[in-house]
């Protein structure tokens, strides 16, 4: 229940810790809230010869509004975004999904592009960034790229990103006019990973649906509008197709369950507050 | 760029309720174990270290931190406070424990430090709290003796007494 024995950097800019990246590739880890990393390196499921702490760096703390999307910095909270006045307005699918995220006393230190970065497969803000077609800001010394999440996040735990690359920002797009957006997830308890967690966006014309828990990563299936009489049919065909897997919470049939069930609540949901 | 090698102790000094501290601590070394080993401040209880049970939360800067998910490191030059702080002299309870004892919020005693951390910082940002919204708070910790209800009892009536003692 200790970590194995590592190297502390702690940059004082941008720069720095991209150039430390650069020399260290696979052997260092970028922490920021330290949230996922820690548990796993106390559990030595992880370990780093060199550990890079971003959770100092001002320049990585912000969320900036641009004209259709919003950026969220690497060191910012998940209790700062969820604070901020304009959450609701801007970007309805994340101040309903942000307070199952751990709890009050973990989303003070707990940074959205951490949870991001981490990718598991039940987290609530890899699913919304997801089922919003939002992106990922990837930096290195070299170069800098943007990823769609569909791009980055490949698999349970697993992304695109180089060993020397940083996750420094990700960009959520804001509410579409006339689009309704929902989310609903099954825990054990409060604030624990979900078993299923479920995401929709639903205006006139399409209905989304984001599905978390399940597969080994998020999960989204488009339609063009559904009649109330189908929505159970398409939801059946998607649970199937996602399978699920038994483990110690829940078995597979069971989270196909939690997917039409879920999925219908929030494509209703969604439904009555588009427009 | 700070850089403090592995396997190697480092000085560390930060302010500890109010008081400057100092110690040494390689790099993997969590504040937790620091605070009770290398300094003594066995109030600061260790559970689960993965960041669950929460009985080793403390305030980092103000904020609430997982003092099991922090590394001694993190908290150089900055301020710690832990349940310690709370009350205004040794020996001496605030309103928010003294509650605690009197509706029955406690019984061993093992989960208490985190909570009480938890329930000053949240009254501070919640100063007219639900009953929803204390537990959902309280989510964050595990009591397997009590129970939550007593706790519950405990924040809602500090939230009213500090409500009504402040002039609107």
């Amino acid at each position: 229940m200790k970590p194995k024995s590592f190297t502390y950097l702690r940059p004082d800019n941008l720069q720095e810790a991209l150039q430390a990246l650069h020399r260290m590739r696979d052997d260092a880890r970028i922490m920021a809230g330290g949230l996922s990393l820690v548990p796993m390196m106390n559990f030595r499921l992880l370990e780093t010869k060199y550990l890079i702490d971003i959770s100092g760096l001002a320049s990585l703390a912000y969320i900036r509004e641009a004209s259709a999307e919003i950026e969220i910095g690497a060191a910012e909270t998940q209790a700062n975004v969820l604070a901020w006045p304009k959450l609701a307005k801007s970007l309805p699918l994340l101040s309903l999904a942000m307070p199952h995220i751990g709890h009050f006393q973990t989303r003070s230190r707990g940074t959205v592009c951490g949870s991001i970065a981490h990718a598991d497969p039940s987290s609530e803000l890899p699913l919304c960034l997801a089922t919003l077609g939002g992106s990922v800001v990837l930096q290195s010394a070299r170069a800098r790229r943007v990823l769609v999440a569909e791009e980055f996040q490949i698999g349970m735990l697993a992304t695109a990103r180089q060993p020397d690359e940083m996750v420094t920002a990700v960009r959520f797009p804001t509410r579409k006019p006339g689009a309704g957006y929902a989310f609903a997830e099954m825990a054990q308890r409060h604030g624990d990973f979900a078993v299923c967690a479920v995401a929709a966006v639903v205006s006139e014309t399409a209905v989304r649906l984001g599905v978390g828990g399940v597969a080994e990563k998020p999960t989204l299936r488009d339609w063009p509008a559904l009649a109330d009489g189908e929505i159970d049919d398409a939801l059946n065909d998607f649970a199937w197709e996602l399978g699920g897997s038994d483990d110690i919470h829940a078995n597979a049939g069971y989270r196909r369950d939690l997917v039409r069930k879920l999925g219908r609540r929030v494509i209703e949901e969604a439904k009555k507050c588009s427009n | 760029m700070l850089e403090l090698r592995a396997g190697e102790r480092h000085q560390i000094t930060f302010t500890l309720d109010g008081a400057e501290v100092r110690g040494f601590a390689e790099p993997r070394m969590l504040l937790s174990d620091f605070l009770r080993y290398e300094l003594g401040r066995t109030e600061v209880h260790v559970g689960c270290e993965q960041g669950v049970c929460g009985t080793c939360t403390i305030l980092l800067d103000g904020k609430l931190a997982r003092s099991c998910l922090t590394f001694a490191v993190q908290a150089s030059g900055r301020s710690v406070e832990t349940v310690r702080g709370l009350s205004p002299a040794d020996g001496k309870l605030n309103d928010l424990q003294e509650s605690f004892r009197r509706h029955h919020g406690l019984q061993c005693g093992y989960c208490t430090p985190g909570i009480l951390v938890s329930s000053e910082a949240f009254l501070r940002d919640n100063a007219k709290p639900s009953e929803r919204a204390v537990r959902e708070m309280l989510s964050g910790h595990l009591c397997r003796c009590t129970g939550y209800a007593g706790m519950v009892d405990a924040i809602l009536e500090t939230a009213t007494k500090r409500a009504s003692s402040t002039p609107a």
